[in-house]
């Protein structure tokens, strides 16, 4: 249909001609003022209650609310929240995203990332670390005492090198992590190296105590996968453009809660089409096993809404072994395997192994439901009982139910049926 | 209608895709002639009401 | 239980590679747990908690890579401290696997080869047409191979080709030659000045091989599918051939063979025929011939189109030439021919009702009279028609089709004939001819004569003569086309008189 080619030209148009910026870290309420009031809590994935949430996501709010000093303990914590003592609500009702379970409350800081040519804003929170984390569901006070130290110091040390520099634009920044071997969601040494060598100047001269600072340059230098978050807020800023087009089969968000998966097509509103969600596969770190973990978590998906991650596979070649049977001289063919479903390619975010292929970008629904081929997300897996962490890495399928579900309400949309 | 398409075809060298028995491909293949085999398999998995949709979608 | 630490100092490698290790440590026997971890510290943390990290690993550091072995007993665990060090210094070898990526969609397809200018499909009839859809809609040209396509999508397909100047070369078309190339069921034939449209695969095969064995050479050969000429199709594809050899370069004489066509089909291609300035061979199998222009000529049969063209190029061909007669067994005046190509099984219909004798046929010629007594009339069946090939190999593909048929042939006391074709090429069975012999083994000298063709060429990969001398060497007379093959099992039939 021609209004569907026209539609969806625009929307990847849009992505096409983004242009990210990082330009603050402030606490989640000022850049979401309805943070302020209440006891509200984000989280990833689609929409979901207490009674249905796994075990890290329910640690991690336990967690969270202790943080915020709604509660005094854990065990009150997790009593308040079977009570309706917390709101919650997905992050992506917000022009949030956060990592696995995704917390994001009002006194934590976000990253801005600014979409200068439409002018929208969106954040993620900063990225913990490896280990025992928030959003893996842990919550002790190892835990909660790195959560205090990235609202105290990381983030406002941060805010102010960022503000000096004016921004640091995520584009080029991408294109040159991808050259270097990043996708971008399990593997973001590149892009984090390159981010701290940006913003190193503006640190040094925005930062009046040297002990402060060294321990921000050690916790950066430290955590490989510090980008993720950033890139993160990168993909929302890029995709909610793209939200409301009419007639366009275009998925503007991928994203789950440890239970259902859903995703957000153009054409289709904020409307959320859910299936449950899979289980990663992958490798584990020793002493764990399948048994051990968690369906899949996160709104980091949002990664592969932009054609990264599982899309941008072969570009990094070390992350295909993550898949067990993959060779890593076979990655080019997950991103080969996703050009099946992805409307066009990214002149500016380009493979060199594959001969400079742009990544795929713009998951067009009725190509995923036609081919089979459900979009590839590089994921990291959270073990099943809150507090434990990550266990291991791995690769899974985003469920086919959801793109069905959103075909049929895309075809009414667009007055069609199948008889 | 572009007249000259079809002109162009029968002066130029042949580039196949082929969609159905692998067989046809290796032939091609034998005598030298670019072929691409694609790994087909029916839309929407089969599912009828689907792949109406689809087809009527223009996918 | 025994913990066996060991660290390389300063020895760094990819943490996917060093999970894929640990997991063929875990496995061996006799060791409970299993990591290879560089030494930093969320590394040795999750070591520590695995239980996997001793004494010996205390001074590790970040850039130090730690082996932690868990083992039933010192023994195992040492073993399998011995397999971490050879797979350390083990060379990185060649790539795991080859596995090359094919796409799984026409549109994924194109993307990977922009220069692809045709697609061939030969999935089930159900998908053929959407699948063509995709391929005319991204600017090829298609060969449809698949047949049980309804007639009302040919139609909506092909006009939509044409719309966007693509030719539809099918449902149903068994057999094309592009630029020199045979597609699907075709034969390897000299390139040279004679294209061939045709309706029907096997006629195609059969006009195309006597034209090569004639010393002529085939420019173009468009098939259109079965239906083309029907009124409903309107042969579009046909005429979308002809305008465009009209103006490609290489041919200067086309054959255009059918079925007859539908009366105002028939009457636009002679007005098409007439605008030319390439002469023609007309070849619609069964009808009448109408009136045509002055630079087109008709012929009644397969072969008598080949004549036709050659002459037109330039070539005198001794049409007579035929294979010696043999008087056929006395008392059997049956003659039962088994086909594998329908349009061979049309041509020998028609030499059979100018000879006057009425045959019966599962695919009975327009307005063939029916036999008087058809219970021991002769039979000529294709077996390449639907209710033989239901579910099952077309016989092109696998002779063993016809096995059945021509064991009840073989010992129906009146039959005093066999008449076969065997048709080879690409796309066909590798040893029709051989398979034929071992069938007729058990026959030969005691029952009825054996009369068949070839249709193929030198070139073709089963070589013509090859499976000429294979039948030969079984007993069977051989005629150099399908219909001297009719000729000569009427003329064995009248006594062996030529």
């Amino acid at each position: 249909m021609e209004a569907i080619e026209q539609a969806n030209r625009a929307a990847v148009g849009r992505m096409l001609e983004a242009d990210p910026v990082l330009i603050d870290v402030v606490p989640a309420c000022e850049a979401i003022p309805a943070l302020a009031d209440g006891r509200k809590i984000l989280h990833a994935g689609p929409p979901i209650e207490w009674d249905r949430m796994c075990g890290p996501m329910r640690g991690a709010i336990a967690g969270i609310a202790v943080f915020e000093g709604w509660s005094a303990g854990l065990d009150e914590a997790t009593a308040m929240a079977a009570e309706g003592a917390f709101e919650f609500h997905p992050n992506h009702h917000f022009g949030a995203v956060g990592p696995m379970t995704g917390m994001t409350t009002r006194s934590q800081p976000v990253m801005v990332v600014e979409n200068r040519t439409f002018a929208n804003r969106a954040y993620c929170t900063v990225n913990e670390g490896l280990g025992k984390v928030m959003r893996f569901g842990g919550n002790d006070a190892q835990v909660l005492k790195r959560l205090a130290w990235l609202r105290d110091v990381a983030g406002p040390l941060l805010a102010k090198a960022l503000r000096e520099c004016g921004g640091i634009p995520l584009k080029s920044l991408i294109a040159r992590g991808l050259s270097m071997g990043d996708e971008m969601h399990q593997r973001n040494v590149a892009c984090s190296g390159l981010l701290l060598r940006e913003l190193a100047p503006a640190l040094a001269r925005t930062s009046q105590d040297v002990q402060l600072l060294a321990e921000l340059l050690s916790f950066m230098g430290g955590n490989d996968q510090f980008f993720l978050n950033v890139g993160m807020a990168t993909g929302k800023a890029i995709m909610d453009p793209v939200r409301g087009i009419e007639c366009s089969s275009i998925v503007t968000a991928m994203s789950r809660n440890g239970t259902d998966f859903g995703i957000r097509v153009s054409g289709t509103g904020d409307t959320w089409f859910i299936a449950p969600v899979e289980m990663p596969e992958g490798l584990y770190f020793p002493g764990f096993t399948e048994t051990d973990s968690n369906p899949d978590m996160g709104d980091s998906t949002i990664v592969e809404t932009i054609g990264l991650g599982g899309f941008a596979m072969g570009a990094a070649p070390a992350v295909a072994g993550f898949v067990g049977a993959g060779a890593a001289s076979e990655a080019g063919n997950y991103t080969r395997a996703m050009t099946e479903i992805g409307y066009g390619e990214n002149p500016e975010w380009t493979i060199p192994a594959l001969d400079y292929l742009g990544v795929p970008t713009g998951i067009d629904i009725r190509l995923v439901v036609e081919t089979g081929i459900a979009p590839t997300i590089n994921t990291g897996i959270a073990h099943k009982e809150p507090g434990i962490g990550q266990i291991g890495a791995g690769v899974v399928r985003a469920p086919m139910d959801c793109f069905k579900q959103a075909l049929r309400a895309f075809a009414d949309e667009m007055g069609v049926s199948g008889q | 209608m572009d007249d000259n398409k079809l002109v162009e075809f029968l002066n130029a060298p042949l580039h196949v895709i082929n969609v159905g028995l692998e067989g046809f491909a290796e032939e091609l293949d034998a005598q030298g002639v670019p072929v691409v085999q694609v790994d087909w398999s029916p839309p929407a998995g089969g599912d009828p009401e689907l792949a109406a949709l689809l087809a009527k979608l223009g996918a | 239980m025994s913990l066996v630490n060991e660290v390389r100092k300063a020895f760094y490698l990819d943490s996917v590679a060093l999970m894929r290790y640990s997991r063929t440590l875990a496995e061996m026997t006799g060791v409970d747990e299993a990591a290879m971890m560089m030494g930093t510290p969320a590394n040795r943390e999750i070591m520590t908690n695995a239980g996997l990290l001793g004494p010996d690993a205390e001074g590790a550091e970040g850039g130090d890579l730690i082996i932690g072995i868990r083992g039933r007993d010192d023994a195992s665990a040492q073993a399998a401290i011995a397999a971490a060090k050879q797979l350390l210094d083990q060379p990185s070898g060649r790539a795991a696997s080859n596995d090359v990526w094919r796409p799984r969609s026409i549109r994924a397809a194109v993307a990977s080869e922009p220069a692809a200018n045709l697609a061939l499909i030969s999935v089930s009839g159900e998908f053929a047409v959407a699948e063509a859809r995709k391929a005319i809609r991204r600017g090829l040209h298609v060969m449809i191979f698949s047949d049980n396509v309804p007639i009302a999508d040919e139609v909506t397909l092909k006009r939509e080709a044409a719309e966007l100047g693509c030719l539809v070369m099918g449902p149903d078309c068994g057999t094309s030659i592009i630029n020199g190339v045979p597609l699907a069921f075709a034969n390897k034939v000299p390139r040279g000045r004679i294209a061939i449209v045709g309706a029907s695969g096997t006629g195609i095969q059969e006009v195309s091989c006597l034209i090569a064995a004639g010393g002529g050479g085939i420019s173009q050969a468009i098939g259109v599918g079965g239906r083309d000429l029907t009124a409903d199709v309107g042969g579009i594809s046909t005429m979308m051939a002809l305008d465009a050899l009209e103006r490609a370069a290489g041919t200067e004489h086309i054959v255009v063979i059918s079925k007859p066509p539908a009366e105002a089909v028939a009457k636009e291609i002679v007005k098409r025929i007439g605008e030319s300035e390439k002469t023609f061979t007309v070849c619609f199998i069964g009808a009448e011939p109408g009136a045509l222009p002055a630079n087109a000529r008709f012929a009644d049969t397969l072969k008598a189109a080949s004549v036709l063209a050659l002459e037109s190029a330039g070539v005198t061909v001794d049409a007579t030439a035929a294979s010696n007669p043999q008087p056929a067994p006395s008392g059997r005046d049956r003659i039962i021919g088994l086909f594998s190509g329908g349009t061979l099984c049309s041509e020998a219909q028609i030499i059979f009702a100018r000879a006057g004798r009425p045959v019966v046929s599962n695919v009975p010629i327009p307005g063939a009279p029916g036999p008087a007594e058809p219970e021991t009339a002769d039979r000529l069946i294709d077996l390449g028609d639907d209710q033989y090939t239901r579910g099952r190999p077309h016989p092109m593909i696998d002779p063993g089709v016809r096995d059945a048929a021509l064991a009840d042939a073989l010992r129906d006391e009146v039959t005093g004939i066999v008449l076969l074709d065997v048709v080879i090429g690409y796309g066909a069975h590798e040893d029709p001819a051989g398979h034929l012999a071992r069938q007729l083994e058990d026959a030969a000298g005691h029952g009825p004569l054996i009369v068949a063709s070839v249709t193929g060429t030198e070139g073709d990969p089963q070589v013509r003569s090859s499976q000429v001398a294979i039948l030969e060497r079984a007993g069977v007379l051989v005629a150099p086309s399908n219909a001297d093959a009719a000729a000569l099992a009427l003329a064995c039939l009248s006594g062996g008189k030529p």
